[in-house]
């Protein structure tokens, strides 16, 4: 397996969604390659913050526009 | 009424489950006063959703005012549709969806600029399949790194700046985490086209994170 298929089977792999065969070519390559190995961490690291960043709180509080809360209260009594 | 004993679970776990039921009942309160044509009734539900779905939309269309229009077009939505509403999700979840829908009808319908070309931030291959530059590992582990309050806006700002076929693929899948097929349903493309959009677009994020997860940009 080469680094560009390894890298193409990157989501397939964090999802369990490789045939066993495919998974232990896709070991064996990461076992041999550690720039794959790299780039898979990062790759999992960056799923993970795009999580956490969604999550996260804003900085700026939760505001509640009140010209557009009247706007749409209008809107369906209109 | 069915008794019902907490006593065998943990406080925390009891505290979380008595709030549930508060929301799942306050919810049926709102719900059958907005079916009962309680005007007050509606704007108490757009009051207490408000910000949240503000923030969902913001976070499609990258533009205030095409927020706003897709905030008050999916309550409008809600408001109408409030007699399909079964009350077997909670309705925060049940907006939560319609504001995320009534966000990718706004972004279909503005005015299409050429998108920034992806293949740029994706891996590069030489000839025998090998990566061009070998990758090596962020000198700031994820979990320290999400330590930093400014990291999430960071990561935002990133996720911002991916191109829109790419970024609303990454947006349904890894933050809202719906299931490839819904993801290809709303969009109306294939599962496959699902798959290989989101693997794009968390290969371009994971490069315009690198600068900063290497220290390189403060």
């Amino acid at each position: 397996m080469t680094c560009e298929e390894a890298i193409a089977y990157l989501a397939d792999y964090l999802d369990g969604l490789l045939e066993p065969d495919e998974r232990a070519r896709f070991e064996r390559h990461l076992s041999l390659c550690e720039s794959c190995t790299a780039y898979l961490a990062m790759y999992r690291d960056t799923i993970r913050m795009t999580r956490a960043a969604a999550a996260a709180p804003l900085l700026e509080a939760e505001e509640v526009p009140e010209d557009l809360v009247q706007a749409i209260v209008a809107s369906v009594r209109g | 009424m069915t008794a019902v004993s907490y006593g065998t679970y943990a406080l925390p776990t009891r505290i979380a489950v008595l709030s549930m039921m508060q929301t799942v009942h306050s919810d049926a309160t709102l719900v059958a006063r907005l079916r009962g044509g309680d005007g007050a009734a509606f704007e108490e539900l757009v009051r207490t959703h408000m910000g949240r779905m503000l923030r969902v939309a913001r976070r499609f269309l990258m533009n205030e005012e095409d927020a706003r229009d897709a905030v008050q077009d999916a309550f409008v939505s809600a408001f109408r549709s409030i007699g399909s509403f079964e009350g077997t999700a909670m309705l925060g979840t049940w907006l939560h969806r319609i504001v995320v829908n009534a966000s990718l009808v706004k972004l279909r319908t503005r005015r299409r600029h050429p998108e920034e070309d992806i293949e740029p931030y994706l891996p590069q291959f030489a000839g025998d399949g090998h990566q061009l530059e070998p990758s090596v590992p962020w000198t700031e582990p994820a979990d320290t790194a999400l330590e930093r309050v400014e990291l999430a806006n960071m990561v935002r700002a990133a996720i911002d700046r991916l191109p829109d076929t790419y970024r609303v693929v990454l947006l349904l899948r890894d933050i809202e985490e719906l299931l490839p097929a819904e993801v290809a349903g709303m969009l109306g493309i294939t599962t496959n086209a699902v798959k290989i959009r989101l693997h794009r677009a968390r290969q371009a994020l994971r490069t315009l994170l690198d600068p900063q997860m290497r220290g390189e940009v403060k």
